[in-house]
């Protein structure tokens, strides 16, 4: 009996310790980053642009803005795309084989190497461009977040009662009405969260824009030209010689992990509303 | 009217259909875009030489795969080392003995840090980490590990905040939050019915997580650890920033080295002959097809036991 008494406190300390451990690691990032960067938050970071290499001062706001430009326009393609694949396996697909494939497949594909994504694009859109640009980018993103958005919507158009879709086909409603104006109504509040979800997860990405959206010294917000973005430029800020550019570096790393967060909870608080409602 | 409707319902049916499919596409277009790329690569190296070859040489238009592919293997096997047993550790601790009040506010705090962009994790390696583990962790492996006869020199290193274990430790480090959610989450599908009969019979709390709720959800919970290791292995920008982009096989833990991400990160838009190129391909081909055969291979071992 002690033998095993004292297997289960040394059981339960080592998981406690290895929590606390995983934890202690994990809040340290978030507080060195607090730390260590927050001085380099300026006004000229957002209004100024990068002055010549080894230059104090300049600021990242082609950055900021060429990356609002890039995920805006992959949220307008992959969002809209991605509710509409998930529509058709909660409303039409069902249970069939194929949209049981699909929902796999499109859940495997939410794993695979963003890297990997970045070079498919480059192949299929650089190449026969003859250049990087901003729409390589995006669609680069958007191919991220399309498996993202249709595995969610899936899930959510498929907790709405049936009874509600039953009620309005009694009253002689065509199918898209019953999807568009009773079941997304219902979901509406999830359909917000998940597009908050799948910003958030692209906000962040930078493997996939290295050989696509590429980078710029020009401030030019041309769809088929290269643009700066936080993400790669921040990379190539850090990997770069210059103190003044590991300031930016900080800064940029600052905005970028405070955005993915307060869209992080936005999203949580949405889906948190649908189930408290 | 009613034939407005029916024209309606037969776009959308088909439109959403369309873009359903489309994943299936985009997965085959992948495979197809990525294999005839590396076409002229594989012929000329063949693939099993490319895979078996240390020579990484754009100078003479000469390369192997090696090198990446044991840095990449290295990498997601030491963090896999380091994160999982403190991942399953938090698992535990959150599902079975953190206060009830706590549950909540911890599992959030997990949840987001997963959520914190991979590239955030390299770049605090790169300033933050390095430097630290450059500066204590070298010099306490130098004087302690690396005397040891034979795996001494695995340890032994310099000026090593760059290296394989920096790499390891990021890596470790960003896999931690996604694992121990993706555990916790196949811990707590144990039905209560059956701790408490665990308990009923006597046994301890340690009995009932190692030998009840572990035996009952081992399937999900090697399905998460699969998952993450798929996580791992394609990982850039954390890996990126840290690993030293060197094209020698790492010597030791703490030398720099490189893996199939970085490489392709910090070369492929540099490639200066076409056989470079389709080496990156190919690299990528290989990245893909184990990436991929992981996720399904977890989503087929994981789906076998939560999905019925």
């Amino acid at each position: 009996m002690r033998k095993r008494k004292i297997k289960n406190y040394i059981g339960l300390s080592i998981s406690t310790i290895s929590a606390f451990i995983g934890l202690f690691f994990l809040f340290w990032i978030i507080v060195s980053l607090i730390e260590k960067g927050f001085h380099y938050i300026n006004w000229s970071v957002f209004t100024q642009n990068a002055v010549s290499p080894g230059d104090e001062g300049g600021g990242l706001k082609f950055a900021i803005f060429g990356q609002l430009e890039v995920v805006g326009l992959a949220s307008l393609l992959g969002i809209p795309t991605g509710i509409l694949g998930g529509i058709y396996l909660s409303e039409y697909g069902k249970d069939s084989f194929l949209s049981n494939i699909i929902r796999n497949v499109s859940d495997a594909m939410t794993s695979i190497p963003s890297i990997i994504i970045g070079i498919f694009v480059y192949a299929l859109v650089v190449v026969p461009m003859g250049g990087f640009s901003v729409i390589a980018g995006s669609i680069a993103l958007a191919l991220l977040m399309i498996p993202i958005v249709i595995s969610s919507i899936d899930n959510i158009l498929k907790l709405v009662p049936n009874e509600l879709r039953e009620a309005a086909y009694a009253l002689g409603a065509p199918k898209y009405i019953v999807i568009f104006k009773v079941v997304a109504k219902e979901a509406i509040v999830g359909i917000v969260s998940v597009i908050l979800l799948a910003i958030s997860r692209i906000l962040g990405e930078t493997a996939p824009l290295l050989f696509t959206s590429f980078n710029s010294n020009f401030e030019s917000y041309k769809l088929n030209k290269p643009i700066a973005t936080l993400t790669v430029t921040m990379y190539d800020y850090a990997m770069g010689p210059y103190d003044s550019w590991h300031h930016l570096a900080w800064a940029a790393a600052i905005i970028l992990t405070f955005s993915v967060l307060l869209f992080n909870i936005a999203s949580r608080l949405f889906s948190y509303w649908r189930f408290s409602r | 009217m009613k034939k407005k409707f029916i024209i309606i319902d037969f776009f959308l049916k088909h439109i959403s259909m369309f873009f359903a499919y489309f994943t299936l596409l985009v997965i085959a277009g992948l495979f197809l875009v990525l294999y005839i790329n590396s076409k002229d690569a594989i012929s000329h190296f063949g693939f099993f030489s490319f895979i078996t070859s240390n020579v990484w040489s754009p100078a003479f238009d000469k390369f192997g795969g090696l090198i990446a592919l044991v840095g990449t293997f290295l990498t997601t096997v030491i963090s896999a080392i380091i994160a999982i047993p403190i991942a399953l550790g938090i698992a535990i601790f959150l599902v079975e003995i953190c206060p009830n009040f706590l549950k909540t506010p911890i599992g959030i705090a997990i949840e987001l840090l997963a959520a914190i962009p991979s590239v955030i994790y390299g770049f605090w390696g790169l300033f933050y980490l390095g430097p630290l583990i450059e500066k204590y962790v070298q010099p306490l492996f130098n004087s302690t590990l690396a005397k040891l006869p034979v795996i001494g020199q695995y340890f032994y290193g310099y000026s090593s905040s760059v290296s394989l274990f920096t790499a390891s430790v990021v890596l470790a480090i960003m896999i931690i939050p996604f694992t121990a959610a993706l555990a916790r989450d196949a811990l707590k599908i144990t039905p209560d019915l059956l701790k408490e009969s665990a308990y009923a019979l006597g046994a301890t709390k340690w009995e009932t997580i190692s030998k009840v709720m572990f035996r009952y959800s081992k399937s999900a919970i090697i399905g998460a650890v699969l998952i993450s290791l798929g996580r791992a292995i394609g990982e850039t920008m954390a890996v990126t920033f840290v690993i030293g982009n060197q094209d020698s096989l790492p010597t030791s833990l703490m030398s720099a080295t490189t893996t199939v991400t970085a490489t392709i990160a910090n070369e492929f838009t540099e490639a200066s002959s076409h056989l470079y190129l389709s080496s990156m391909y190919l690299l990528a081909l290989i990245l893909f097809l184990l990436s991929f055969l992981l996720i399904i291979g977890s989503k087929m071992f994981f789906l076998r036991k939560t999905g019925n």
